[in-house]
């Protein structure tokens, strides 16, 4: 199982850091929960994000705004994700939890530590192939510099 | 500390034309410091709700002063400087927390109680008879500053000043009739976030005020077909200028027109529809067609709601090109599982990724940028007019205008 789940991170981080973000609503089921957190959200139990989807059509309309309507100046990622510690099982899924760290390189060409966190997943097998069904992103900070355009 | 006067001149008299150099000159950004967020205004700094026991503490700054807000003995709130008489530490080292009777200085253990009144000096007296405090120090000369607070819809507010005039006047009628009208009862935080943002805390603020940009530069709304500027709406700007609401109306007959498609403008699409339109499934919670209002108390609040969706936005300065944008994202404690979940997926359209914010995040630095070398050249603020009297439209500057007109007023241009 950590192989795969690893095997996984590491398909998630390259569909978003190669700017695949049509392929990313895949990694999940349907329903599912997506959002970006913050720890001391978490720690508090606050339930916001500052992302939120709790179906795969709203991370499908998160890239089509991206693409089609957001305005923010071209930036990418790099993802480095950490070895997933698996956390057994529970409600018919497997729970991980693996640490990040995402670069974000803007346009200029300046590049700095955007975010380090952890992805607390939930994860199912959907026809053979491994799907989030739920993945919150727990940033270690609290603080976003700017805006956060891409997912994490 | 001596207020060191603003060394510019402010360029004619009409509020349609703003010099550049407000955004990045350092003399002037201290003189707004003393002037504005530590004169006769009231400061956002936080909730009641945050509050609820004596003893229960955030903290937060005005203008880049750092203060406590405390819930006192007798159940009022106080507000003190974050700085401790003896030697300047912070007295409260945490963003929140409860503290007991008392606050101590971890320095030298100085303490402090819940009005930030001085009242304990460790060995004030020495140690085996040697040493203490001289005869001559009184405790009750030394401390930090303690400010005014004050409390409506569940926010509170301080000043420096003995001349900010009530709450209530300092907002006026009409705009405490419209904060009330989304903060009329309990609220329950449903969770924080700070945006560090790379522009002036002006920007951010006049962006807030200017209807205008809202549905070209936002262009999600427009995209998807949910949202224009030819809906109804309009601006409401308080008599001084100072504090606005702009609200957008759902009147349902605006669908049909084309005036983005005439002009030109690159939002006009019928491609687009979202796959999920429950991100937009909305119930009128407080007995009205405002689909959105936008709230500002100068100098640094926003309340929101977007849907929805509610906020409070703390605006705070971090030198000339730099602030933060303080989101606290709220619900109502009688809120249903439904509308909590309701309140979570409308929470995408605001916020450091919001739909309809995470623009406002980086036009600020577009123009702090723009700027750099034009510190004598003016913008142009003429939508709508030059004046700053409430309009029925969205298309106008004149919140903005009414932003300069206070700005003024407090900084003696
Ligand atoms: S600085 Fe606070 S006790 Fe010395
Ligand atoms: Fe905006």
């Amino acid at each position: 199982m950590l192989e795969r789940v690893s095997r996984l991170n590491a398909e998630y981080a390259r569909a978003i850091d190669d700017d695949r973000l049509e392929d990313w609503p895949d990694f999940f089921t349907e329903p599912c929960l997506y959002s970006i957190t913050s720890a001391d959200n978490h720690r508090q139990g606050m339930p916001v994000g500052v992302i939120y989807a709790d179906s795969k059509g709203m991370l499908k309309d998160r890239v089509a705004a991206l693409r089609e309507a957001n305005v923010y100046e071209r930036q990418s990622y790099r993802h480095v994700v950490g070895l997933p510690a698996i956390l057994g099982e529970r409600d018919g899924a497997v729970r991980a939890e693996t640490p990040f760290l995402v670069v974000r390189i803007m346009r200029d060409g300046t590049m700095a530590l955007f975010a380090t966190g952890r992805y607390l997943d939930a994860l199912v097998e959907e026809a053979g192939v491994l799907r989030f069904r739920e993945r919150v992103v727990v940033c270690d900070s609290s603080r976003i510099d700017t805006l956060l355009a891409i997912p994490l | 500390m001596s207020t060191s006067p603003p060394r510019r001149e402010w360029p004619g008299a009409t509020l349609a034309r703003v010099p550049y150099w407000v955004y990045g000159d350092e003399a002037n950004y201290r003189a707004e410091l003393r002037r504005i967020f530590e004169g006769p205004v009231w400061n956002y700094v936080g909730l009641e709700s945050d509050l609820a026991r004596t003893g229960d503490f955030r903290t937060t700054f005005v203008g880049e002063m750092p203060v406590v807000v405390v819930r006192g003995e007798t159940g009022e709130i106080h507000a003190f400087e974050n700085r401790c008489a003896h030697r300047g530490a912070l007295i409260a080292l945490d963003d929140c927390g409860s503290t007991g009777k008392r606050f101590q200085c971890v320095y030298h253990a100085w303490s402090y109680d819940l009005r930030g009144a001085l009242v304990g000096v460790a060995f004030e007296k020495g140690a085996n008879g040697k040493g203490g405090m001289p005869e001559s120090f009184c405790k009750a000369d030394h401390g930090p500053r303690q400010l005014r607070t004050a409390t409506i819809g569940g926010l509170v507010f301080a000043s420096l000043s003995p001349a900010a005039p009530p709450i209530e006047e300092y907002l006026g009628e009409a705009v405490r009739a419209r904060l009330l009208r989304v903060l009329g009862r309990p609220v329950q935080v449903l969770g924080r976030f700070v945006q560090a943002l790379p522009n002036n805390w002006k920007l951010y603020v006049e962006n807030v005020k200017d209807t205008y940009h809202a549905s070209l530069l936002h262009t999600f709304f427009s995209t998807f077909h949910i949202s224009r500027l030819t809906q109804g709406g309009g601006v409401l700007v308080s008599p001084d200028g100072a504090h606005h609401v702009s609200a957008t109306i759902d009147r349902g007959d605006d669908r049909g027109s084309t005036a983005y498609r005439d002009q030109g403008i690159r939002s006009e699409s019928d491609r687009y529809r979202l796959t999920d339109p429950s991100l937009l499934d909305t119930v009128k919670e407080f007995g009205d067609d405002i689909q959105l209002q936008i709230l500002t108390v100068f100098p640094n609040l926003v309340v929101q709601q977007v849907y929805n969706a509610l906020a409070v936005r703390q605006v705070l300065p971090k030198g000339p090109g730099a602030m933060e944008l303080h989101w606290t994202y709220l619900g109502f404690a009688d809120d249903t599982a439904e509308m909590r979940r309701r309140r979570l997926r409308q929470a995408n359209l605001v916020g450091p990724a919001g739909y309809v914010s995470m623009e406002d995040g980086c036009v600020g630095g577009f123009v702090q940028r723009g700027v750099a070398a034009a510190e004598d050249a003016l913008s142009v603020v003429n939508m709508g007019g030059e004046g700053a009297e409430s309009q029925d439209t969205r298309a106008t500057e004149a919140a903005v205008r009414g932003f300069w007109k206070a700005y003024r007023a407090y900084m003696g241009y």
